[in-house]
């Protein structure tokens, strides 16, 4: 600076010192000692990890970073190399300067790393120094690798989900939670049965864990028993298959139900008449003629569990003619309902007889006349519940509305793909079912389908993923009309990264 | 004779110790050996006091001079100046100064012919020096240090400065001084070289953490092999037998 305004300045140059510990003429430095004896007297890599012990995954190549995590990485490569460097303890007390490999045989199960460092000592003198570190590589197969090599008939725990029901629709919901929520990333099979679905695990706490799941989703009991398969008495070794027998509660979405009078007084003289409108780990019932909800969670069901008067398969279409609104529209939990007296006859009634039935119904608010709605008739079912006849003096209505009906226009779009589309888990089917049975569950699905569009709250746990094959045609725009869907920005990308999905570009 | 010595486990021993060709300065202590190694090296020849300087152990660094006289700082107690008053030969001037810088240690480096000073130092105080040690006044830094108490230690024979001074600042000192002076250190690479020693004429000390190489560094610039206490006497004594006969 000095120099730069023309000031003159007398040149400065360095002398030497004696080297105080050899006597070696060095230029003067913090230390006042030469590189040599700073050297012998300290050792800046001294706590600095020399030999270190990786987990290297021999299947998959990769490397475990813990707790979890396992890296891919090629010998000599730049992931390898920071993976390595991370690895080490202590690195905070010095500064990196350098890193390298230097070549071992790949089959040698040994990385070696040459470092520089940088340390400051004796008083404000930086000393540098380079030292190899050795990666001992210890195979031990990763997670996902150790599953997929798993023999899935040696399992120790499993877990039996049934639902004593006619129909698939729960497990199809439940199947969707599961894969949201990667619940079943540990079952080394899984097993779709009659009435269930069985899933099997290596580990007995991976089953409780997949039971506890089950248990915060659907309203179950579950019990759980254990066979002893072998037994070591000279080390007090037992080994023991466990099985978990959980079942789900046969009330579904939908369902009407005549509750058992001591539930209904208990529940503050509610019903007994009564639809159940979700299900969730309880399940919330909603009095059609009061709009008074209510919950039930597992153990106040299990305690009397009762069974459903009539499920939705026996929903019967009808025609509105008439409504008349009684009360202004209610939001109950999220859902709005409006009491209304309404005219309706059958379908299947039209061209044969002129029979009419007023009834009242929750569905005020979007029924107008002409439409179409789903409904228990009834003014014709042959119920044979315990239930209702323990309930004194109980008038049946005619028919009770559950929701509106979109056949119509379902038609029209009958075998068009949706532009959405659901992921499904990796089940084993037995072998020995019919047809008709496969006939069956595909219509089944196409209707839990059709509520996933029609019901927004259903949809709202589970992930729905962009169809990539769908091809948005104009035509189905114009005429999709109040046809409820889903809106796209609902929908996730799916995520290929699989080399075998991948198809071939050129 | 260059001699390594501790304070009290402190190797800093030109802090509490000042040497001169005329009387030698020690901190009272807690342990005696200290002070029993400079009265074993000269008590025959010069005298060795035991003092404090404004009640503390520091004197080295506190009080400047020579076989002229001695320097106190403004804090030094009366007690503590007749005390000196008392000890020292008739012929050193003892003399109290108030100055603001009251290290006068750090900031003054003297022989018995010339003294490099802080660049700060008052006027006043820099007449007193010239006055009371009788020396030549320079205001100097070494290696950019401006306490150049601390960062030089030079006798009538030699001197051992900074060991980040540069060669024409050793030059310069040189010519100033009239002694030839080397860059080095003491202690094991300490740089704070009057700190680690005290010498004069004919003897040095050193602290215990000085290595061979320092030790033979510091003999030879300030020559101490050849010198003895005796010579000098011995040619007093020669004039003196001469005046006899």
């Amino acid at each position: 600076m000095a120099e730069d305004r023309g000031m003159f300045t007398v040149q400065q140059t360095v002398g030497s010192v004696l080297c105080c510990k050899c006597g070696v003429p060095m230029a003067p430095n913090a230390a006042n000692m030469c590189v040599k004896c700073l050297r012998s007297e300290v050792d800046i890599t001294e706590g600095l990890q020399k030999h270190v012990i990786i987990l290297h995954c021999p299947e998959c190549n990769c490397y475990l970073q813990p707790p979890k995590t396992w890296i891919k990485a090629e010998l000599e490569s730049k992931e390898l190399l920071t993976f390595c460097v991370k690895r080490l303890k202590n690195m905070n007390r010095v500064r990196l300067v350098h890193a390298e490999f230097v070549w071992t045989e790949p089959h040698s199960k040994r990385i070696k790393v040459r470092l520089r460092v940088q340390k400051e000592v004796l008083n404000g003198a930086i000393l540098e120094q380079a030292y190899v570190v050795e990666y001992v590589q210890q195979e031990h197969m990763c997670e996902s690798c150790s599953r997929i090599q798993a023999n899935p008939d040696q399992w120790v725990a499993s877990v039996q989900l049934r639902q004593h029901v006619p129909h698939r629709r729960t497990f199809f919901y439940l199947e969707q939670l599961i894969l949201k929520h990667d619940a079943a990333a540990h079952a080394i099979k899984i097993k779709q049965m009659d009435q269930g679905i069985d899933f099997f695990f290596a580990n007995r706490s991976h089953g409780v864990k997949f039971v506890e799941f089950i248990g915060k989703v659907a309203p179950v009991r579950s019990r759980h028993d254990k066979q002893l398969v072998s037994h070591d008495p000279k080390s007090n070794n037992y080994n023991y298959k466990y099985t978990f027998s959980v079942e789900i509660s046969p009330i579904c979405r939908e369902d009407l139900i005549c509750l058992p009078p001591k539930v209904a007084v208990s529940l503050g003289n509610f019903g007994p008449l009564v639809i159940c409108t979700k299900i969730s780990n309880s399940i919330a019932l909603l009095d059609p003629f009061t709009l008074r909800q209510c919950f039930l969670d597992a153990d106040q069901y299990w305690r009397t569990s009762f069974k459903s008067l009539l499920t939705s398969r026996q929903l019967v279409e009808y025609i509105v003619l008439d409504v008349e609104m009684v009360s202004a529209e209610v939001n109950i939990s999220g859902t709005k309902y409006a009491l209304a007296d309404a005219q309706v006859a059958r379908v299947s009634d039209f061209g044969n007889n002129d029979r009419i039935f007023s009834i009242r119904t929750h569905l005020g608010h979007i029924l107008s006349p002409g439409d179409y709605a789903l409904g228990y008739d009834l003014f014709s079912a042959n119920t044979n519940d315990m239930e209702l006849d323990k309930h004194r003096g109980l008038i049946l209505p005619d028919a009770i509305l559950v929701r509106k009906s979109f056949e119509e226009k379902r038609q029209r779009k009958r075998g068009k793909a949706r532009p959405w589309k659901l992921k499904t888990l990796n089940m084993e089917v037995d072998e020995n079912r019919n047809r008709a049975d496969e006939e069956k569950q595909n219509n089944e699905y196409e209707q839990f389908l059709r509520d996933l569009e029609e019901n927004p709250d259903l949809r709202f746990n589970i992930s729905l993923y962009r169809n990539k094959d769908y091809q948005p045609s104009e035509m189905a725009s114009v005429t999709d009309g109040e046809l409820p869907s889903i809106p796209l920005d609902e929908l996730l990308a799916d995520l290929d990264l699989s080399d075998e999905e991948m198809e071939p570009v050129a | 004779m260059a001699t390594r010595i501790q304070f009290e486990n402190n190797c800093e021993v030109g802090v509490f110790s000042k040497l001169t060709n005329a009387y030698c300065l020690v901190a009272i202590g807690g342990s005696e050996s200290f002070y029993s190694v400079f009265e074993g090296e000269l008590a025959d020849v010069i005298p060795v006091v035991k003092t404090s300087i404004a009640g503390t152990r520091i004197i080295g660094r506190l009080c400047a001079g020579n076989k002229n006289g001695l320097l106190l700082p403004h804090t030094t107690t009366d007690q503590e100046l007749q005390h000196l008053r008392n000890s020292l030969p008739d012929q050193v001037v003892v003399q109290r100064i108030e100055e603001r810088l009251s290290a006068l240690g750090n900031c003054i480096a003297c022989n018995d012919h010339v003294a490099l000073t802080h660049p700060d130092l008052d006027k006043e105080t820099e007449e007193m020096i010239a006055d009371v040690l009788g020396v030549e006044v320079f205001r100097q830094t070494i290696a950019g240090n401006i306490l150049v108490g601390s960062y030089c230690a030079f006798s009538n024979r030699g001197g051992l400065v900074h060991p980040h001074t540069s060669i024409e600042d050793l030059d310069e000192l040189s010519t100033l001084l009239q002694v030839p002076l080397v860059a080095g250190t003491v202690n094991r690479g300490s740089e704070v070289i009057a700190a680690g020693m005290t010498v004069n004429d004919w003897a040095a000390f050193c602290g215990s953490d000085t290595t061979a190489t320092e030790m033979s560094v510091i003999e030879s610039v300030f020559k101490l092999r050849e010198a003895q206490p005796s010579s000098i006497v011995d040619e007093m004594r020669k004039s003196l037998i001469d005046s006899y006969v």
